[in-house]
């Protein structure tokens, strides 16, 4: 099974994940301060930062690609409970 | 001599703010608890405004459907329909929003104007699809030909739509829910109503406390302006020494109390309450493990020596909050309870958070304290600990780690740490 290492910036915690894993199924369990409110992909709440690996991430739906521009969020930020990891990655609380 | 009563609010006439502007509102005499948290002891107002330039009318939100008859009876009496060239809605809550769709049929040549955050609520309050609208942000004009109006993007002020509209040649400020209170009284004008304070104070604590670091924003926009009113949209207009708002406003978002924790230091509150003193002695080791660590300010507390509210003022400035419980009939205690939802006034956005507790038969309740401050947008870094009746001296040690753990996370002080994801 192919995997990527997804790496919490803020914490210091490399995971390594199979690919097509989203951001919030591992977030919670390594303790990282990226923080949820609705849960799918419609408040805007878990914005996160690309700190590294921008393209090894799934390509924004249009749903999330309208949250984004409502939240003016600038070019390296997705919603955490989206965002599925392809390759490495690195990724830190908006 | 009988006094001479100063009735603003009369009948359905339109109220004269200042050379360009009137209320149009609606007076809400009988609402007793506004969107369930809040009470009222004389009902509310939905404060609307029209301006009047040269080239045209705008309208600066309207009121709660219920009350659209009186609304629109008050806009007729200074405007036809078709002289509406703009309207805004500075906040889309239904309160605010109630009559726009039936106004905007009046007024189909009209153009809409609301923030750009305000297009993630619109379908859910307007129920529209096929709304035209523009979105504007801070220092966007819209002219309507001597009277400019100028926007400020004022967001979470309490909702993510929210934004405030500058009348530059009246220095009227149309703030929203910012500087509003639930204060009904048909003499309107700060200088004349009622003691509206206590109103004021419970608005500010309720509604924009947990806002506070967007109410600070929102002051660097607001407190250059030359103010010669503030209309906001529930509550007295405020033409009498408007800047005293808007100072009150930058003092309640300061902090309270002079704090003694230095400014490189991060704050940690550990609360407890213990049954047989076992959830007290993990307390107190955690607290000791904590207390190693530099730069971080451990407080200890035993939750059954207070009441809630003066906790919640210390919450809302802590960096860090750890809760101790017992487990009672598969829960955590109901103080512990209390004290966790009560916490809605303040933000606790990315503190950080873990528990702890000791227990008799299953535990459950550090978990779920646990999952309540992860819905709180804590963070939890720590996973919590748990000892079943009395902490061994070893069990003890582990909470002395737990304590320097959470103080390390606290000041960012995290070990690189490589996991394989079957291990979650």
């Amino acid at each position: 099974m192919a995997k990527a290492k997804l790496t919490f910036k803020d914490i210091n915690v490399t995971v390594t994940v199979p690919i097509g894993v989203r951001v919030i199924e591992i977030s919670d369990k390594v303790g990282s301060g990226i923080v949820y409110g609705c849960r799918e992909g419609d408040c805007g709440t878990c914005l996160m930062k690309v700190e590294d690996g921008w393209e090894n991430l799934s390509t924004p739906s249009v749903v999330e690609d309208k949250v984004l521009r409502e939240h003016a969020a600038g070019k390296h930020f997705r919603l955490a409970c989206q965002a599925q990891v392809l390759g490495d990655v690195t990724v830190s609380p908006a | 001599m009988n006094k001479q009563i100063i009735e603003a609010v009369n009948g359905n006439q339109a109220v004269p703010v200042s050379d360009s502007v009137h209320w149009i509102g609606a007076l809400d005499p009988t609402l007793r608890t506004f969107d369930i948290i809040l009470k009222t002891a004389n009902g509310t107002s939905y404060n609307s405004y029209l301006v009047r330039g040269s080239e045209g009318v705008a309208v600066i939100d309207t009121v709660k459907e219920q009350f659209s008859d009186t609304f629109f009876a008050r806009l007729e009496s200074i405007a036809s329909y078709d002289e509406i060239k703009v309207i805004v809605l500075n906040h889309l809550e239904p309160d605010h929003s109630g009559a726009l769709p039936e106004l905007m049929r009046r007024a189909p040549q009209a153009q809409l104007y609301i923030s750009q955050r305000a297009q993630s609520m619109l379908k859910a309050l307007l129920n529209q699809n096929d709304f035209q609208f523009k979105t504007v942000n801070t220092n966007d004009t819209v002219s309507l030909g001597d009277r400019t109006l100028r926007f400020l993007h004022t967001p979470y002020l309490h909702w993510p739509d929210t934004q405030c509209t500058y009348l530059e040649e009246d220095k009227v400020l149309f703030s929203a829910d910012v500087f509003g209170c639930h204060f009904c009284d048909n003499r309107l004008f700060n200088d004349h109503v009622g003691d509206f304070r206590f109103s004021f104070e419970y608005y500010y604590a309720h509604i924009m406390r947990p806002f506070k670091e967007y109410v600070l924003k929102a002051l660097a926009l607001i407190e250059p302006l030359e103010l010669a009113s503030i209309a906001p949209a529930h509550g007295p207009v405020l033409r009498d020494r408007p800047l005293d708002y808007v100072k009150r406003y930058r003092e309640l978002s300061t902090s309270r109390l002079h704090s003694e924790v230095k400014d490189q230091e991060k704050s940690l509150l550990i609360f407890y309450i213990s049954s047989y003193g076992n959830t007290a002695r993990m307390a107190e080791a955690i607290y000791a493990g904590a207390g190693e660590i530099e730069d971080v300010r451990v407080s200890l507390f035993d939750l059954e020596g207070s009441e809630v509210s003066p906790f919640v003022d210390l919450i809302e400035e802590a960096d860090g909050l750890v809760f101790g419980t017992p487990t009672i009939n598969g829960d955590a205690v109901k103080p512990v309870w209390d004290l966790l939802s009560s916490l809605a006034v303040v933000s606790t956005r990315g503190k950080h958070g873990a528990a702890f507790g000791s227990f008799g038969w299953s535990g459950e309740a550090v978990r779920m304290v646990e999952d309540r401050m992860r819905g709180l947008k804590m963070q939890l870094s720590v996973p919590g600990i748990r000892v079943k009746l009395i902490p061994t001296d070893e069990e003890l040690g582990l909470c002395e780690e737990f304590g320097r753990n959470i103080a390390n996370a606290l000041v960012g002080r995290f070990e690189q740490k490589n996991i394989e994801i079957e291990s979650l």
